[in-house]
């Protein structure tokens, strides 16, 4: 196979030509190292020099080159969070999520650029530059698995791995125009996962299609002796074969698809997909998430309030960088002044702020008790709709610099995937159309654990909506 | 008028290393004394992506305790974060627990206990230099051995009021902790550590004064002094018309010196809130049965079955339960006496291992050289009037001098008792030769001068007399 056609390929359609005997896995790495190493989105942070040696050629993903975002420890690998205070970082382990990815036959290709500690919509937070969207160098690719998305999208890697905090994984895929699949909270173990907000974080697959997803994810799930918060997932994880939604009930939540920032062709997007749907024989009705206007304050109060916490290990004495002092107090700050980008910052100190002793109940306890209201009123949806579907995000990639002096601007990129974030449910992001030539996102959300009823939805409406992704893989990347 | 006279009010909070084989959130091996830094993982070095479980034997141990003091036991407590900067904190938060403890509630004889719960040590700071302390010290190392080692706190209402009563309490707590086995409980070792919350208030009033907490005591010794010089100092300052400052106190041991660690001004703000990497502590009825049946019999019982069953008085009772070694002791001996004819009696016995506490530095008289065999065969010997009480203090000093048999002392130094009027009468008569006066009054009836005589038959005789057996010869020879 020569090298466009096997970039072609989906993950799984790489499998696939691997137990037919058509492609070698050490062929597919090499194809996907040479556009990884030449890079010109700023995807990566790392690439490898070579097939890993200790690879599982006989494992289920074949050898299918993974890209890794920077945050997932990997031993021996640089680890930096996107951050100057972890620069050259090399961990002593590999995180579970990746270890079972590696035992299952992946092998990883390189690391992925992001917002720094996974904080940010743009990925114009990391301490190494911002990653560029491959449908046009001059926007943003979403954040902050911005790497992870931008190097599926563009063909520089079959598939990879991100997380999402309060939509970190879904808006890029969206804004990249690619699969992104939150996960329920709990069923991929989060030890390795340099932590943003522990509450919040979970690891899930960036793809080039629903099918690859699946792939991806059955392969991640799992309890782990390592994380007490991971459950596991109580179903075998199925690709998905569904081409038809007959007898499903899609909500539409009025709070989730209005509002500031929503952009025209966004919703005319979304209503042409919700048309599909119901050619497909989905039946959408309204439904109502009372509290939802309110989850984005809630959440720039709780995972802020754990980084806060999650953050205060990088102070100079064991790893990273330790900037020069005279004393201990000035040995913490100036370490941490020099190692933390500005969004960084402004995150310990809101989030110290709202702990503080007098403060908590106003700021945290409130926090958490709308996160509570919300996940009761995701149930209540669920009582009569199958999924909630909402636009992924409320715009199409925005222009580098658009949004960086405004962070509450950038904050509301997130008002439409934090309260999934909040109620610990599973959400696909699928690509849905163009908007001014640039992807627009679906979000598909249901009850936690259905992963496997809500990857069978996502796969058939992607089938009947044939997105065509190829543009962000011509070598020039510009489609407008 | 008369001077105010004041009572401490005192507060214990008491931290215990457990003796479980692991750390409390990682797989480590407990340390003991290893060269530093060989008892790590990437868990308890709190690098990043890690995340903590909590170690099952811990909470095991935790419900022992809770029972042993008749704590309420939570079905359901958490563990929070307190967070704060130090060197020796790798994670820049302790886990511990807030306010959803295991164990409320208890008592432990005459002071009542308020919670009991379950946290992590710190490491090992050294400071090299001329200060020793981290101001001014030429370099400051981390040995992480220690950190990680799962604590239970204990903490007491504010019921002691004396510092002897604080230390013999605190005995009685090491005494039943070790009794568990759930703990080394060594304070110069520093697997048990007290902290005293002292206020002081006039005596018959009700409000508490404000309280000054003393830090780290590492042995009752110092408890003791620590607790009197902070009694002393608050006394001293209320006296002269001053106020006492709430403020976290520092006694050197060696110069009595009490100093100021921070006052309440410099008091941490730890921002606790609820750990999200760990799930709730739910206590089964299985986990419940098991630290049940695992309870040995404690002090209190032991003391109740020591004056019921073997009828000591109080005093005995109290001394040989709240200390376990005499008691086992004392067991061990009255074993021992069992098979002697007569056999040995109770109570004597335990008047007798008073007094070979007093004669022997240590803490175990089973480290000492008289063994429970011979302190039996003594007793016995002064039971069956073959010994007299001074002639067996005698030998009791040899004991501990040199050990040995008691009856071969008595053979080799001749103590045996005098008795009888064949041998006795002789020496009464001397005396009363030689005290004319004396033997006047007795004659009138005045017994008084009595002991003028029985002193001259007790020095003629090395002690060997019965004082009782003698007034009886005097009374005879005098035709009383």
């Amino acid at each position: 196979m020569d090298v466009n056609e096997i970039i072609e390929l989906s993950a799984a359609a790489a499998i696939a030509a691997i137990e037919r005997g058509d492609l070698d896995a050490a062929e597919l790495f090499s194809a996907y190292r040479l556009r990884a190493e030449a890079d010109e989105l700023n995807a990566f942070t790392w690439v490898a020099e070579h097939l890993p040696a200790d690879m599982h050629a006989d494992g289920p993903l074949r050898g299918v080159p993974l890209a890794v975002k920077d945050l997932f420890c990997t031993a021996g690998i640089p680890s930096q969070s996107g951050s100057k205070i972890l620069e050259g970082y090399l961990p002593p382990y590999t995180a579970t999520s990746v270890a079972r990815l590696q035992d299952a036959g992946a092998a990883v290709l390189g690391k992925t650029n992001q917002d720094e500690f996974a904080m940010g919509s743009s990925n114009e937070n990391s301490a190494y530059g911002p990653v560029l969207n491959p449908w046009d160098r001059g926007r943003v690719p979403g954040g902050s698995s911005g790497g992870s998305a931008a190097a599926v999208a563009a063909g520089l890697a079959p598939w990879a791995l991100g997380t999402d905090t309060g939509g970190s994984i879904r808006q890029p895929a969206a804004l990249c125009g690619i699969v992104g699949l939150k996960p329920t909270y709990g069923t991929v173990s989060r030890y390795g996962m340099i932590a943003f907000a522990s509450s919040l974080d979970q690891a899930g697959p960036l793809t080039r299609d629903v099918t690859d997803a699946a792939l991806l994810y059955r392969h991640m799930v799992g309890t782990d002796p390592n994380d007490a918060t991971a459950v596991g997932h109580r179903e075998e994880i199925r690709l998905p074969t569904a081409e038809r939604l007959d007898g499903l009930r899609l909500g539409v939540p009025t709070e989730l698809t209005t509002g500031e920032g929503l952009e025209p062709g966004v919703m005319a997007a979304f209503e042409a997909t919700l048309a599909t749907a119901r050619g497909l024989g989905a039946t959408i009705e309204e439904c109502s998430l009372h509290s939802a206007p309110h989850a984005l304050s809630a959440y720039y109060v709780i995972a802020p309030a754990e980084a806060s916490s999650n953050l205060a290990r990088f102070d100079g004495v064991r790893y990273g960088l330790r900037a020069p002092a005279d004393d201990l107090v000035s040995l913490y700050t100036n370490t941490r002044h020099d190692g933390f980008g500005a969004e960084v910052k402004r995150r310990i100190l809101i989030g110290t702020y709202a702990l503080s002793s007098g403060y908590y109940d106003a700021y945290y306890g409130r926090a958490q008790k709308v996160r509570t209201l919300i996940a009761r009123e995701f149930a209540s949806v669920f009582e009569r709709c199958d999924f909630v579907v909402t636009p992924t995000s409320p715009g199409v990639a925005f222009e580098l610099g658009a949004k960086t002096a405004d962070p509450l601007a950038m904050y509301l990129n997130d008002s439409f995937t934090v309260p999934m974030s909040l109620a610990g449910i599973p959400a696909i992001s699928i690509p849905c159309g163009l908007s001014d030539g640039l992807p627009v996102g679906l979000q598909l959300a249901g009850p936690a654990f259905s992963e496997n009823r809500m990857l069978d939805a996502a796969h058939a409406l992607e089938q009947a909506i044939g997105f065509d992704g190829s543009p962000a893989r011509t070598p020039t990347g510009a489609a407008s | 008028m008369s001077e105010v006279r004041y009572e401490p009010v005192i507060g214990l909070e008491i931290h215990v290393q457990l003796r479980t084989r692991t750390k409390m959130f990682c797989s480590c091996p407990l340390s003991f004394g290893e060269p530093p830094n060989t008892h790590t993982c990437p868990v308890c070095l709190g690098l990043p992506g890690t995340l903590p479980v909590a170690n099952a034997e811990a909470i095991h141990y935790g419900l022992m305790i809770g029972l042993a003091v008749g704590s309420e036991l939570a079905p359901r407590s958490i563990f929070h974060r307190k967070n704060y900067f130090y060197p020796d904190l790798p994670k820049g938060y302790q886990i511990s627990q807030y306010d959803e403890p295991l164990c409320s509630g208890g008592r432990l004889a005459d002071v009542r206990i308020h919670r009991v719960h379950l946290e992590e040590d710190a490491a090992k700071l050294t400071h090299v230099g001329a200060s020793g302390r981290i101001h001014g010290s030429d370099a400051s190392v981390v040995d992480f051995n220690r950190g990680g080692t799962p604590l239970a706190e204990i903490v007491t209402e504010p019921d002691v009021r004396s510092a002897e009563q604080a230390s013999e309490w605190l005995r009685l707590l090491r005494t039943t902790l070790r009794q568990l086995g759930v703990s080394d409980v060594n304070m110069e070792e520093g697997s048990l550590r007290c902290d005293a919350n002292i206020s002081i208030r006039p005596v018959g009033t009700t409000e508490l004064g404000t309280k000054t907490e003393l830090k780290n005591m590492n042995s009752f010794r110092f408890i003791e002094r620590g607790i009197r010089a902070e009694v002393a100092r608050q006394e001293a300052l209320l006296r002269a018309g001053g106020t006492v400052t709430q403020e976290t106190l520092h006694f050197d041991p060696r110069t009595e010196a009490i100093t100021s660690l921070r006052s309440k001004e410099e008091a941490h703000d730890y921002r606790y809130f609820p750990e999200p990497d760990l799930p709730p502590v739910l206590i089964t009825n299985e986990m419940l049965d098991r630290a049940r049946t695992a309870m040995p019999e404690l002090p209190a019982a032991r003391e109740a079955r020591f004056a019921s069953v073997l009828g000591l008085n109080v005093e005995s009772a109290r001394l040989l339960s709240w200390r376990a070694e005499l008691g086992d002791y004392f067991e061990a001996a009255l074993d021992a006496g069992a098979a002697m004819q007569p056999p040995v009696e109770a109570q004597p016995l335990a008047n007798w291992i008073s007094e070979l506490s007093a004669r022997y530095d240590g803490d175990d008289p089973a480290d000492s050289n008289v063994t429970p065999q011979a302190l039996a065969t003594l007793v016995q010997l002064v039971g069956s009037k073959k010994l007299t009480q001074g002639g067996a203090k005698q030998v009791l000093d040899r004991l501990v001098a040199e050990g040995g048999d008691p009856a071969a002392i008595v053979a080799s130094e001749g103590l045996s008792a005098v008795g009888g009027a064949d041998e006795l009468a002789p020496v009464v008569r001397a005396a009363l030769e030689a005290n004319p006066d004396v033997a006047e009054k007795l004659r009138g009836g005045d017994m008084k001068p009595i002991g003028v005589i029985v002193g001259y038959v007790m020095k003629a005789t090395r002690g060997r007399a019965d004082g009782g057996e003698v007034t009886a010869i005097v009374r005879a020879e005098l035709g009383l």
